[in-house]
C-alpha cells in the first residue's frame, strides 16, 4: 500500500488526539464538582483511552518494527506527537473544561460517522464503535453549556469566556495537511472542509439554544498535525510518561 | 441534621437488565432535572452492562408504607396460608400445566 506512510501519521493523530484528551479528562477525577458528574468525566476519560489504543495498536502494527500501543504512547516526544492544539489545553474551570468537551465531541463525532464509511475497514470498524461514544460525550457537554449559560450570571460569564479562549484552536481540527490529500484520494479519510461543515451546524444549534455568542477570533492557531505544539504538551507528557521512563518495562 | 438544600433533588434509579424483565431498584443519584438524571444514571448505575433501561422516578414522588404501618398492613397476611397455591396436588399424567 503506497499510502502507508500517510495511513500511520493518520492513525497517529486519531490516536494522539484520544490519548491526550483522555489525559486531560482523568485529572478530573476526585474533583468533579458533584459525585455524578466526577464518574461522567472519568466514563468520557476511559472512552478515549480506550479509542487512542484502537488507533495506537493499528499504527503500531503498520510499522511493523516491534513497537505497540504502549511504545508509542510513553516512548515519544511532543515532536513526534500529532494531536490537535485543542486537546491538550489545559483544563481551567468546569466551564472551560465543558467547552473544550464541546468542541472536541462535536469534531470527533462528525469526523467518526464519515469513518464509517472509509474504505479502511479496521478504521471503518473502530469508527462505528467510538461515534456511539462521541454522540453522548456531546449530548453530555450540549445539555451542560446550556445548564451554565443559562445558569446564574457567573456560570454564564465563565462559559462565554470559555468560548472565547477556545474558538482560536477550532480551525485547527479541521486543519488539512498532505496526509489528508491522499488518504482522501483513497477514501480512507472524509474531506475536513465537509467535518467542519457539520461541526459548525452542530454548534450553532447549541448556542442558539443555550443563548450563547458564538465568537470569531482574530486569530486561529495552527499546528498539532506537524509535531508542532504548545507548551502544555510537554508538560502533559512529562507526567504522564514519567513511571513509563522510570522503570521501563515495569509490569503489574 | 445536614443541610439539605445546597444537594441537587434526588432521584431513585430502576434498571431493565432486558427486554421483558423486571426494572430494578439499584440505588439513587443527585441530578437537577430529567435530562441529567438520565445522564447521571447511566453514568453511575451501567458502567458494568447492568442493563439496557433507566427509569428514574424524583424521589419525593415515591408514595411508601411506614415503619409504624407494618403491623396493619401486612401481618394479617402472615396466617393465611389457604390464599397460597401450594394445596393443589397435579394429577398423574397431566403434562402442560
Amino acid at each position: 500500500m503506497e499510502n502507508k506512510k500517510s495511513l500511520y501519521h493518520f492513525l497517529l493523530r486519531l490516536g494522539d488526539d484520544n490519548l491526550i484528551a483522555g489525559q486531560r479528562m482523568a485529572e478530573w477525577c476526585s474533583r468533579g464538582p458533584i459525585l455524578e458528574e466526577d464518574l461522567a468525566m472519568v466514563n468520557v476519560s476511559l472512552d478515549y483511552f480506550g479509542q487512542a489504543e484502537s488507533f495506537l495498536e493499528y499504527a503500531a502494527e503498520l510499522s511493523a518494527n516491534g513497537k505497540d500501543a504502549d511504545d508509542l504512547a510513553f516512548g515519544r516526544s511532543e515532536r513526534e506527537y500529532f494531536n490537535h492544539l485543542l486537546v491538550e489545553q489545559p483544563n481551567g474551570d468546569f466551564a472551560f473544561s465543558i467547552i473544550k468537551l464541546l468542541f472536541f465531541s462535536a469534531y470527533q463525532r462528525e469526523l467518526y460517522l464519515m469513518l464509517t464509511k472509509s474504505s479502511d475497514e479496521r478504521i471503518a470498524a473502530i469508527a462505528s464503535k467510538a461515534v456511539k461514544e462521541s454522540r453522548y460525550h456531546f449530548r453530555h457537554a450540549s445539555e451542560w453549556t446550556i445548564r451554565l449559560a443559562k445558569g446564574t450570571d457567573e456560570s454564564f460569564r465563565r462559559v462565554q469566556f470559555a468560548l472565547n479562549e477556545l474558538m482560536p484552536y477550532s480551525e485547527n481540527l479541521f486543519e488539512s495537511n498532505e496526509v489528508n490529500v491522499e488518504l482522501e484520494a483513497a477514501a480512507i479519510a472524509p474531506s475536513m472542509a465537509l467535518v467542519k461543515e457539520s461541526w459548525i451546524l452542530s454548534l450553532k444549534a447549541v448556542m442558539s439554544n443555550a443563548g450563547l455568542n458564538m465568537p470569531k477570533p482574530v486569530h486561529m492557531f495552527r499546528g498539532g498535525i506537524n509535531g508542532y505544539h504548545t507548551e502544555h504538551l510537554g508538560h502533559l507528557l512529562c507526567e504522564m510518561q514519567y513511571l513509563h521512563h522510570a522503570h521501563p518495562g515495569a509490569k503489574w | 441534621m445536614a443541610n439539605t438544600t445546597d444537594q441537587l433533588p434526588l432521584w431513585e434509579v430502576f434498571i431493565q437488565k432486558s427486554n421483558g424483565q423486571p426494572i430494578k431498584h439499584a440505588g439513587s443519584i443527585h441530578a437537577s432535572d430529567k435530562e441529567m438524571a438520565l445522564q447521571n444514571a447511566r453514568d453511575i448505575y451501567t458502567r458494568r452492562n447492568e442493563g439496557r433501561l433507566l427509569w428514574l422516578v424524583p424521589s419525593n414522588a415515591i408514595v411508601a408504607t411506614l415503619i409504624d404501618d407494618q403491623e396493619e398492613f401486612f401481618d394479617p397476611a402472615d396466617d393465611k396460608a389457604y390464599r397460597h397455591p401450594t394445596f393443589y396436588e397435579v394429577p398423574e399424567g397431566v403434562t402442560n400445566i
